[in-house]
């Protein structure tokens, strides 16, 4: 394993220096993400994305979008993008030495990454000590984007406004359907990740006037959640807010089935998205909300969007989810950012980052455009959807704006589906 | 509050039976060889894959592997014991400890390696073991009932073995002084082979059973190994009524720990109690000797 491992990054290098000897007008963007170790999947997806990105760029295809219509950066004589991939095995410490390396040795103009909020908190705290651009698509800590960084730059939205959007739709919910949605229970896995996404809806429900039943802590990878779930039934909640990970969200389904637990609604974050959930649990799956960054039923509104899914299928030979358009955005921006500034000079590049202005046609995401926060770099327009599950399909249901179907409501029994 | 009681109860006590099915090989290698197996959640995870493939590949219910993985399991406990255990028998204790841990980490890797760090549910159109009954006003799962019942008709069959044959009366003179028995002509290296396999086959049991209902993926084993070793510890390392009721007891606590405290500390408490134990009653937990 380890021998073959070697032997693919010698191989890479080889190909690397090759590729510098004949074809010099290339721009070289450093990627890291956790190739190895148990999110390597996930990062699979992530790498195909950024190189569908890529292929966009460099390439021509004869569908309406940016930089489709010319082979590589026009202002820059049609400089190419070529990617260093690194790996960071989901470790802070090595995202840091591997950005280092990226910079000082593989001479990038910039960087994108890191998938796990953690390793891009250290990465681009390197990218800021060398003044190189960071452009995040993948994580979703707020505080990325709190430590107001010159050089880091996100385009996804992050955990903060998950939890504000969450409100918003229980509040629609209430004016549609006149049913009082005031009783919450939030229920979270205890460490970093659901730990924050609980502190972040205790806060705001109190700001929304909602009043809290129970918060519900649970250890991730319990071996039965018997009596999470009756503790949540006794508390006789509206609404149930969830923060798992996939196995234990399979878990959590099997278990409010076997004791009938129904709450009118069921709010998640993005675990039943992930392609196992469905695969696992089946029919039981639907009627839950869930958060997306991005959901193929977009294609309506967007019809590009269609267009470079076929492609990726095509490329890839499996479907582009929600990770994969999440890493696409940030070459995208790179690329745009470099092509206005005409160099690769990083002061030149994080200015025209600055000036980032691109319409909501041109995102895969149902975003309005990306444009960034002059102080924070958040990309203003940066907002999830809300999906249902029907038909064990994923259906996006808020905000309205970009709905494709009718909600159901509420959250069917268990005996009557 | 009464029905979520009786609830949490009913639950605690089906899991618990499967922990003390788990239990039992870990404490019968141990009393029997003297070596702490540290790949037996391993073997709960080969279990439960197995069990995975036999019904993806036959269209079959996962639960009638069970009659066909303890003699595989049991065979692949002996090969394991032939090929790696024998040679540690004679060793450090440090020696044991690293090679049935490296074992794990191999075993875990294996599995992730050829099948994905995916997670998996056996199919569900395959098994009739869905849905959930209605006891006293609380609702119980169906697979839960049945893994439970199949632990103890499992638990029951090896107490059987232990206690009642020829080669368990050999298995039980061994682990009470092995140099007696073998002065009185009992083939260890053959005892400790067929205890090792038949502990091994024991996990692999509850494995089949916990397929129905739980989520497959490599690292499945982790987290019900340290529960294992709870129950081991509380009962008694070597004891096999100990085991039994270790298990049903690690299963209550746990559910009602859950309940009336809170679920964030479900384990911690199960952990507390062990540790009570351990301090009243040091070397042999509640029922070892």
């Amino acid at each position: 394993m380890k021998k073959g491992f070697v032997l693919v990054c010698a191989l890479s290098l080889v190909l690397a220096l090759g590729g510098m000897a004949f074809a010099e007008n290339v721009i070289k963007i450093g990627a890291i993400y956790p190739f190895t170790g148990p999110m390597a999947g996930t990062a699979q997806m992530l790498k195909d994305g950024v190189t569908m990105a890529v292929d966009i760029i460099n390439n021509k295809y004869d569908f309406d979008f940016l930089f489709a219509d010319t082979e590589g950066l026009p202002n820059l004589d049609g400089a190419k993008i070529e990617i260093i991939w690194a790996d960071s095995a989901g470790d802070p410490k090595t995202g840091m030495s591997e950005a280092e390396r990226l910079i000082t040795s593989e001479g990038v103009v910039a960087l994108i990454g890191c998938y796990q909020s953690s390793v891009t908190k250290t990465a681009s705290q390197v990218a800021e000590r060398y003044g190189i651009p960071f452009v995040n698509g993948d994580s979703s800590s707020p505080q990325l984007t709190e430590r107001n960084f010159n050089w880091f730059f996100r385009t996804d939205p992050h955990d903060g406004l998950y939890a504000q959007q969450q409100f918003e739709h229980l509040i629609e919910l209430e004016k549609q359907t006149g049913e009082s949605l005031r009783r919450i229970a939030i229920v979270y896995e205890n460490t970093e990740f659901g730990a924050q996404v609980a502190k972040a809806q205790e806060a705001l429900a109190k700001e929304y006037g909602f009043q809290i039943v129970e918060k519900l802590a649970y250890t991730t990878g319990a071996t039965s959640l018997n009596s999470e779930v009756t503790r949540l039934m006794a508390s006789k909640p509206d609404v149930v807010m969830m923060a798992a990970y996939i196995s234990d969200q399979i878990l959590f389904t099997k278990t409010f089935k076997t004791m009938r637990f129904a709450p009118k609604v069921w709010h998640n974050t993005a675990a039943p998205g992930e392609p196992d959930f469905l695969k696992s649990v089946g029919d039981d799956g639907n009627y839950l909300f869930l958060r997306q960054g991005f959901c193929a039923d977009q294609v309506v509104n967007k019809p590009v969007i269609g267009r470079i899914l076929e492609e990726f299928r095509n490329k890839f030979g499996q479907e582009m989810l929600a990770d994969a358009v999440r890493s696409f955005h940030a070459p995208i921006v790179l690329a745009d950012a470099i092509n206005r500034a005409g160099s690769t000079d990083p002061e030149a590049i994080r200015q025209a980052l600055l000036e980032t202005d691109i319409p909501g046609e041109y995102c895969l995401s149902p975003w309005e455009g990306i444009k960034f926060d002059p102080e924070t770099h958040q990309n203003i327009y940066g907002q999830y959807i809300i999906c249902q599950i029907q038909d064990q399909t994923f259906y996006t249901v808020f905000p309205s704006a970009f709905a494709t179907r009718e909600t159901v409501f509420p959250f069917p029994s268990w005996d009557d589906r | 509050m009464n029905v979520g009681l009786v609830q949490a109860l009913m639950s605690g006590l089906l899991m618990g039976f499967v922990y003390s099915l788990i239990a039992l090989g870990l404490s019968l290698i141990y009393g029997v060889m003297d070596v702490v197996n540290f790949a037996h959640g391993e073997f709960l995870m080969l279990g439960m894959f197995l069990a995975y493939w036999f019904s993806v590949l036959f269209r079959m219910d996962p639960l009638l592997a069970i009659f066909v993985i303890i003699p595989i399991l049991f065979l692949v406990g002996i090969g394991i014991y032939k090929g790696l255990i024998k040679r540690i028998l004679g060793g450090t204790r440090i020696s044991q400890i690293l090679t049935t841990f490296g074992l794990s980490v191999f075993m875990a890797n294996m599995a992730m390696f050829l099948w994905t760090p995916n997670y998996r549910l056996a199919e569900r159109t395959l098994t009739w073991t869905t849905g959930d009954v209605s006891i006293f006003g609380v609702y119980l799962g169906v697979p839960e009932l049945i893994a439970s019942v199949g632990s103890i008709i499992v638990f029951a069959f090896a107490y059987y073995l232990i206690r009642f044959t020829r080669t368990g009366r050999a298995i039980q003179a061994t682990s009470i002084d092995s140099e007696g028995a073998r002065l009185v002509g009992i083939n260890i290296d053959n005892i400790y082979a067929i205890t090792f396999g038949l502990g091994i086959a024991c996990v692999g049991a509850a494995g089949v059973l916990l397929a129905t209902f739980y989520y497959i993926f490599p690292y499945v084993g982790t987290f019900f190994s340290m529960i294992a070793f709870a129950t081991v510890a509380l009962g008694g390392f070597g004891s096999v009524e100990g085991s039994f009721v270790a298990g049903v007891l690690i299963g209550i606590i746990e559910s009602l720990g859950g309940f009336f405290i809170s679920p964030a500390v479900k384990y911690a408490i199960v952990f507390m109690t062990y540790m009570v134990v351990i301090i009243l009653r040091p070397a042999t937990g509640l029922f070892g000797w």
